[in-house]
């Protein structure tokens, strides 16, 4: 709510001192201000040109081609591609899958990270031994992350299997069963993320004064109550933050599957991004990788766009 | 010996000017009282006092408060006042409930209250940083407590309506604390603490973050809401002016324990150790080893107070001036006393400057009498002549 009247008081006030101070000069004076300021933003400029906006642009001039294969170049083909992936069932399973995987990973990640902030922000003993296990899973590399859970996951001898053993269950595939393996990719993918999101919201209750604590205390309020009625409206700037993360991170999800289950078995694991690198990369199909890009960057930029539209205009920023 | 003037002749120190004092303060607390009638504390006067018997907290090795034991009269203003980190917050944090006692009792309305919660003694409090929450508005922040309590809506915004406008801020409702001054906000949190119409309201250095002039006005404005309804009220400053002007009764702290407790005029007046004696007052009471002929000169310490020094050409004993202050209503005049140094203020503008020679004397009931080796107040100590200057010079004072 402040920015708009900021930008608007700098707008209909006084020119800033830069634009007054221009007048006064010469013309080329005045220009050469222009320039400078261009000039130092050239640096970070060209870079987003050249490996975000061209490449953007460029994916959606290509989905509208054929791929070039030999000696036939790209030809144009308007929306062939499109009408093409509407008809894809393992287009239409990895979306599917997606929204499934998003479904659950971002609630259950968002839950828990705010859990363990709020049990690790409270007077407990070995709190720094708890923050430094809780932030763990994020220091290591995602492959390194996915063959543990692979052996943990592993019919027969895995973790898993072997604690589930001692209760008389039998072995299980977990990772070879449709119905158990996108379970298992969103596990890892919790256990993942939830320390890191953890962290923002470990911050964010740190910069909570104690005394707002001890404020609701003397008037009788339970700590549910606080909970619901400050410390979580004041996290609400955090909460936003992390689940914009939270569902570019579930919809760009490739290194599990890669080494986890390859997308199989039958699709269960299919999820968008992952779907794009196979049709791109392995079957050489880059009209039609493009064409899934477009769809994979109209969704997230439909996603950031209404949250930041419809939640920020519910959320105190300090 | 020569007697050059009357009030140089011996006198027994006593309190003689306390009493005066005391007796202007009972006027106003009557007066406090029939406003009282018509407030909603006057159903709990006879029952919303605080006592603090023989309370301490120790965290670990630090005793933070040892031993503190005061009590507040229902519908007065008490203030606990002293050095930084002399145990002023922790002493009111535990009359709240906010820490646990490790030793002694909290009385609150004649109950026990030393195991309750904080929410369970009936308590307002107001902080220093104010405490309001920055993502509700001036009504909701005043507000939270009756909804926390579920209070029914029409109560609520009857009594909303009542503090707003008693407080002027029936325009700022709508807005949001960061959207406040300084002072707004400080009104904000002290509506929050005035709605729930408790019988006790604690202040932790509730001005601290405002400007001097907003202070002064502060000060007067929590004083006559606190008269206004009756409230009892325990305020915790570090600052002896504020003590002063607001009190019914001033607790003094010293590292965890009560140096002194009295009204305000009576410290003054009668400051029971040095401490006390150069804590209370702008500059501090002169300190100054004893004149030879008094009683005992080598045991006591001689206390004179600033204002209460007087410059002349012709009397008293002659001193040099080492530097001049000038304030607007009145200049302060530092002079060398031996090996000590001797402020005194002065009326208006002084035309002196370092180095000048001056004449200083004053009144022997202005003066106070310490013990040397403990620093408590002594009232058997008789002077038999302060002399004129020959003495001092005798003395090598001069
Ligand atoms: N939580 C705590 N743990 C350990 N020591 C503490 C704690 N709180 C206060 N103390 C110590 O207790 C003593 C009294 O602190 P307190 O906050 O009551 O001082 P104060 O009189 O309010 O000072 P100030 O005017 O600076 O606010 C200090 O020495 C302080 O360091
Ligand atoms: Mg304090």
């Amino acid at each position: 709510m402040q920015n708009p009247d900021q930008t608007k008081k700098r707008a209909d006030g006084a020119p800033s001192p830069l634009v007054g101070e221009g007048n006064r000069l010469s013309v080329p004076q005045h220009l050469r201000v222009h320039i400078h300021g261009w000039l130092l933003l050239l640096p970070a400029a060209v870079l987003l040109v050249a490996f975000t906006y061209y490449p953007a642009v460029r994916t959606i001039f290509d989905s509208l081609f054929s791929t070039p294969r030999g000696v036939r170049g790209a030809v144009f083909v308007g929306m062939d591609n499109y009408a093409a992936m509407l008809a894809d069932p393992v287009f239409v399973r990895a979306l599917v899958n997606n929204f499934v995987y998003a479904a659950c990973v971002i609630p259950l990640t968002i839950a828990l990270a705010l859990s363990m902030a709020l049990w690790v922000d409270g007077r407990i003993a070995g709190r720094p031994f708890l923050r430094l296990s809780f932030f763990t899973p994020t220091v290591l590399p995602m492959i390194a992350v996915a063959n543990i859970w692979l052996f943990f996951y592993a019919p027969g001898y895995g973790l898993l299997d072997q604690i589930l053993g001692l209760f008389g269950f039998s072995a299980h595939n977990w990772l070879g069963d449709q119905h158990t393996a996108l379970a298992c990719l969103i596990a890892v993918a919790i256990w993942k993320d939830a320390g890191f999101f953890m962290i923002f919201y470990l911050a964010a209750l740190q910069q909570i004064s104690p005394q707002l604590a001890e404020a609701a205390a003397l008037e009788g309020a339970s700590r549910w109550y606080f909970f619901r009625r400050v410390t979580f409206p004041l996290l609400m700037p955090t909460t936003l933050f992390v689940l914009v993360n939270a569902i570019i991170n579930s919809f760009r999800l490739v290194d599990h599957i890669v080494v986890m289950t390859q997308g199989g078995p039958d699709n269960a694991t299919a999820l968008l991004l992952f779907y794009i690198y196979e049709v791109g990369f392995k079957f050489w199909d880059t009209a039609y990788a493009a064409t899934l890009t477009v769809v994979l960057l109209t969704l997230l930029a439909v996603f950031a766009l209404g949250q930041f539209l419809i939640l920020d205009r519910r959320i105190h920023y300090q | 010996m020569t007697f050059t003037k009357q009030w140089f002749t011996a006198i027994v120190t006593s309190g003689t000017a306390g009493t005066g004092g005391l007796g202007g303060r009972r006027k106003l607390k009557s007066l406090a009282g029939s406003m009282r009638c018509t407030t909603w504390a006057a159903r709990e006067n006879a029952v919303s006092q605080i006592s603090v018997v023989d309370v301490s907290k120790y965290w670990g090795a630090t005793r933070a408060v040892d031993g503190v034991s005061f009590a507040a009269d229902a519908g007065s203003l008490l203030v606990l006042l002293g050095p930084s980190g002399c145990g002023k917050s922790t002493t009111l944090r535990l009359i709240a409930g906010l820490e646990q006692v490790s030793g002694g009792r909290i009385f609150i309305g004649g109950a026990d209250v030393t195991a309750l919660p904080p929410a369970k003694r009936r308590i307002a409090m107001v902080f220093q940083s104010y405490a309001l929450f920055p993502h509700l508005t001036v009504a909701e922040n005043i507000l939270f407590g009756l909804k926390v309590r579920k209070v029914a809506a029409a109560e609520r915004d009857r009594r909303l309506e009542r503090v707003a406008a008693l407080l002027g801020l029936e325009r700022l409702l709508a807005r949001k604390p960061a959207q406040l001054s300084g002072g707004q906000q400080q009104r904000v949190a002290l509506g929050r603490a005035i709605i729930a119409e408790t019988p006790v309201c604690l202040m932790d250095e509730p001005l601290s973050n405002l400007d001097a002039q907003l202070r002064a006005e502060m000060r007067r404005e929590i004083r006559s809401i606190q008269q206004k309804l009756g409230i009892t009220m325990v305020y915790v400053t570090h600052d002896q002016s504020e003590a002063m002007s607001m009190a019914d009764r001033v607790v003094l702290m010293r590292e965890g324990k009560v140096e002194q407790a009295a009204a305000p005029d009576d410290m003054y007046a009668r400051p029971a150790t040095v401490f006390a004696a150069r804590f209370i007052g702008t500059p501090p009471m002169n300190i100054l080893p004893a004149a030879p002929d008094i009683a005992a000169a080598d045991q006591v310490l001689m206390g004179v107070r600033p204002e209460h020094v007087m410059l002349g050409h012709d009397i008293g004993m002659p001193l040099r001036v080492r530097g001049v202050e000038f304030f607007g209503a009145d200049t302060v005049v530092t002079c060398a006393y031996g090996e000590a140094t001797l402020t005194a203020r002065v009326p208006g503008k002084a035309t002196l400057s370092a180095g000048s020679a001056i004449r200083v004397h004053w009144r022997p009931e202005d003066l106070h009498f310490f013990d040397a080796a403990s620093g408590r107040r002594r009232d058997d100590v008789m002077t038999l002549a302060i002399g004129d200057a020959k003495q001092f010079v005798h003395a090598g004072l001069a």
